[in-house]
């Protein structure tokens, strides 16, 4: 991990960028230290939070501490509301903060107050700036209940609103990770863990010149418009089979779903790293396996060379899950294909109005970002009834065999679920 | 030509049954089916072992009741294969001809189906066949043997089936775990294919559909070549599984409900109308009702020749097929599935038998032995090929890579 990092600051490419990364509340302080420490070193860190004690014991870069004021320190107590007024109240020191910066990866823990409520803030500062802002996300575990759920899907629109991209990690995932027996500790590490792979593999991705390039509109490409929830992992191997490994490591990856959001991706960023010895036959390997898994997609490929990875292949993928209405407006984003009752659906209206001290030109930008002011009042009138999943799909035997993929569609489920016949 | 009456064996490896053939062949080349052993298979999940000693087990069982009902020993067998691995493509193999007179020799066919042979497939796949469609000598297409012809440069089309290497040894070693050798392997449509079509079929162009119970192949024949083929690993288990699902039943009584309730076809006739399930004691268990079973059985059936149907449309072979649509495997037992395959291919459909074989008829009038039966046969047209020599029949064996030519 390290070596790449250091390849990295001493190759071309960091002079034509700076990548800042900035941990938001408790859970987004946690993780930006843990990738501090893991050596990320071709990126700047920093950490924000209302939490003054939690603050205290990041060892990041910088720290910057939220609504002195409105809340002395003592953290947001798991409410967005006071979260946003705090990070709003000191939108010039981070704005000052956000300076300098080309890329801003903003990494979050959606579900409490600081990261829900400061997180959308920070986004459109940064964006003001006129950085490029992308967000990672970290959803709450189930256990920890609707409320917090709730505060988390509306943390991410809001997000995804202000960001030009955002990718997500419920945290739900990371338990097919770790063992029954792992403690908290472990399980958080791995959740840190992965996304700062996520921030490696991305900054990688971005920062260096490849063979086949992919610049950060293409990463937005994939990311905007759809579903809220994108979906990354980052998979590497070495060895003579190294390829085929790669590919069982990414099919098998719980955060893709062992293979299954791949199926249902409607847009796809693939980026494949070698050393000089990668050859053609990893590529075409690598991506016909994720063609064949996917079929009917945009593929956005980029490959890339480096020294440092000799006899490595490594394989980052951003999935987005196909949505039923990839090309509606922007506004549509606002409801999700999750069953969400009509009251978590309202308060999201209520939250959004933009912070009173608002320049005449940034209006104009949240107005466009919604496909016009006039849209979404009316629609959040008459909220969409959300649809009840008729009942618990199963494979049945075939639960633990090989999924029968084509086009996409896992023939294994019941061919009359899969089309929706009712039975009745 | 053959030294005294030779004995062939096929052995399929079924997700429901194994089932081994035993085919003895006289002195003038007819062949003749005596034996036929089978057993319920236990190890295998969508046409491919997932257990080895179950399998081991039930090959042994399939195996010695051939042995038994033919009185012979059964040393060395073709292999079926089959599994959502495989794949079929087509491929052209190019040679120039460097003699002087330019005359093709069998080593230029030889080379040219060296060349053909040579696709780039996915690092760990390995070729089953290469199946030789047609030659074309100068760019003239059409040639069955281009052996005594002049020409400057001679090409060869072949449909070239490969799949995982690895999941094909798995059933490769499971039958020599049981000292039986494994003369070649072939793939069950082929096999199924080679049982079912007779020369006039393959001229006029057919699709033959094997229903089995783990997966369905399909081979496609026009011209009077193997023009494309492809598995779906879906297949009988899986409308048994569907309707143990829909319909809430134990797996066992889905699979018994459907042998005698199944249709292919879903009309109003059954609206309404119920079924009570008894248990063993007599008392009534569940009342389930037909409509939902015949719903969720269509939908099934309906679907896999609809993902058949789009393969070929993909391939333009929808005109060519005037032969018309062959059902065989245990899923053609379907009450209406002529109905249905014919409604969905717009094409004649018939329930296929291997009858042009003699032999113990009881067994050949049955759609699910046409694999063990195509194996046989495919077994004697190789040992006439060997024996014959020097007419582009090469044999890997020990690579696995079996090379099948075809006339």
């Amino acid at each position: 991990m390290s070596d790449s990092a250091e390849t990295n600051a001493a190759g071309k490419s960091p002079a034509r960028f700076t990548i800042k990364v900035i941990g938001v509340g408790g859970a987004g302080g946690n993780a930006v230290e843990h990738m501090a420490s893991a050596g990320l070193e071709g990126l700047a860190f920093a950490a924000i939070n209302t939490d003054a004690q939690a603050l205290s014991q990041l060892t990041v870069g910088k720290k910057m501490q939220l609504g002195e004021k409105t809340t002395r320190g003592l953290g947001a107590g798991g409410d967005p509301d006071v979260g946003r007024a705090a990070a709003e109240a000191d939108a010039a020191a981070l704005k000052k903060l956000c300076a300098g910066a080309d890329i801003i990866f903003i990494v979050t823990g959606l579900g409490g107050g600081t990261g829900t409520g400061a997180s959308p803030v920070l986004a459109r500062t940064a964006k003001e700036t006129g950085a490029l802002v992308l967000g990672l996300a970290t959803l709450p575990f189930e256990f920890e209940g609707a409320r917090r759920h709730q505060q988390a899907q509306q943390g991410l629109e809001q997000l995804k609103g202000a960001a030009d991209g955002v990718i997500c990690l419920p945290n739900q995932k990371i338990l097919k990770f770790v063992d029954e027996r792992a403690t908290v500790e472990e399980t958080f590490r791995v959740a840190n863990e992965l996304l700062s792979h996520g921030v490696r593999g991305i900054a990688r991705m971005l920062t260096r010149a490849g063979l086949i390039n992919v610049d950060f509109a293409d990463l937005c490409a994939v990311l905007r418009g759809r579903h809220a929830e994108s979906a990354c992992a980052v998979a590497e191997a070495a060895g003579p089979h190294r390829a085929r490994e790669v590919v069982e490591k990414l099919t098998a990856s719980p955060l893709l779903d062992a293979g299954q959001a791949l199926a249902g991706a409607g847009a796809l960023l693939v980026s494949i790293e070698g050393g000089p010895d990668m050859s053609m036959a990893d590529v075409t390997h690598v991506m016909d396996h994720l063609n064949r898994q996917c079929d009917n997609v945009q593929i956005k490929f980029a490959a890339a060379v480096d020294a440092s990875l000799a006899g490595r292949l490594s394989v980052t993928v951003i999935a987005s899950r196909r949505h039923a209405r990839v090309d509606a407006v922007a506004a549509d984003k606002l409801e999700t294909t999750f069953l969400t009752p009509a009251e978590a659906a309202r308060p999201a209206a209520r939250l959004v109005p933009p912070p009173p001290e608002l320049t005449a030109e940034r209006a104009g930008q949240l107005l466009q970002q919604h496909g016009g002011g006039g849209r979404t009042r009316p629609r959040a009138g008459k909220p969409q009834q959300a649809q009840l999943p008729l009942e618990i799909i199963s494979k049945g035997r075939f639960d633990k065999s090989e999924p029968t993929l084509h086009q996409g569609e896992d023939l294994d489920y019941p061919t009359y679920s899969r089309r929706g016949m009712a039975l009745n | 030509m053959f030294d005294s009456p030779s004995i062939i064996a096929g052995l399929e490896i079924g997700t429901s049954k194994v089932c081994a053939v035993v085919g003895e062949e006289n002195e003038s080349g007819a062949l003749t089916i005596i034996g036929l052993g089978q057993a319920p298979s236990r190890g295998v999940r969508k046409g491919e072992i997932v257990d080895f000693e179950l399998a081991a087990e039930d090959i042994r069982t399939a195996v010695a009741e051939a042995e038994q009902m033919a009185d012979v020993e059964i040393r060395r067998v073709y292999l079926g294969v089959t599994g959502s691995h495989l794949r079929g493509l087509n491929n052209r193999g190019y040679h120039p001809v460097a003699s002087v007179d330019r005359e093709i020799t069998a080593d230029d066919v030889q080379d040219v189906m060296r060349n053909a042979k040579a696709v780039s497939l996915p690092p760990d796949h390995s070729v089953v066949h290469t199946v030789r469609q047609h030659f074309l000598v100068d760019g003239q297409g059409g040639i069955q043997n281009p052996v005594g012809m002049l020409g400057a440069r001679v090409e060869v089309d072949v449909h070239v089936i490969h799949g995982v290497r690895n999941r094909l040894q798995n059933a490769l070693r499971t039958v020599k775990g049981l000292q039986i050798e494994v003369e070649e392997v072939c793939f069950n449509g082929l096999a199924s294919a080679m049982a079912v079509l007779n020369s006039e079929h393959k001229e006029l162009g057919a699709l033959v559909i094997d229903l089995g119970a783990g997966a369905t192949e399909y081979v496609v024949h026009a011209n009077g070549i193997v023009k494309h083929s492809g598995v779906i690993a879906v297949g009988g288990d899986h409308i048994s599984n569907d309707l143990a699902l829909g319909l809430k039943v134990s797996l066992g009584r889905a699979e018994q409900l459907k042998i005698e309730h199944g249709n292919a076809i879903h009309d109003d006739g059954v609206r309404g109308q119920t079924l009570t399930l008894n248990s063993p004691s007599g008392l009534i268990e569940k009342t389930i009702n037909l409509e939902h079973l015949r719903r969720i059985m269509a939908a099934r059936v309906e679907e896999t020749f609809e993902l058949i149907a789009q393969a070929l449309e993909k391939e333009g072979f929808s005109d060519c097929l005037r032969a018309g649509v062959f059902l065989c495997g245990g899923g053609a037992h379907i009450p209406r599935i002529k109905e249905l395959a014919g409604e969905i291919f717009d094409l004649p459909v018939s329930l296929a038998t291997a009858g042009s074989l003699s032999g113990t008829t009881a067994a050949l009038d049955q759609p699910e032995f046409c694999t063990g039966i195509g194996l046989v046969k495919f077994g004697s047209m190789q040992a006439r090929g060997r024996t014959r020599g020097g007419r582009g029949f090469f044999n890997l064996r020990g690579a696995l890579g079996s090379w099948l030519g075809r006339r």
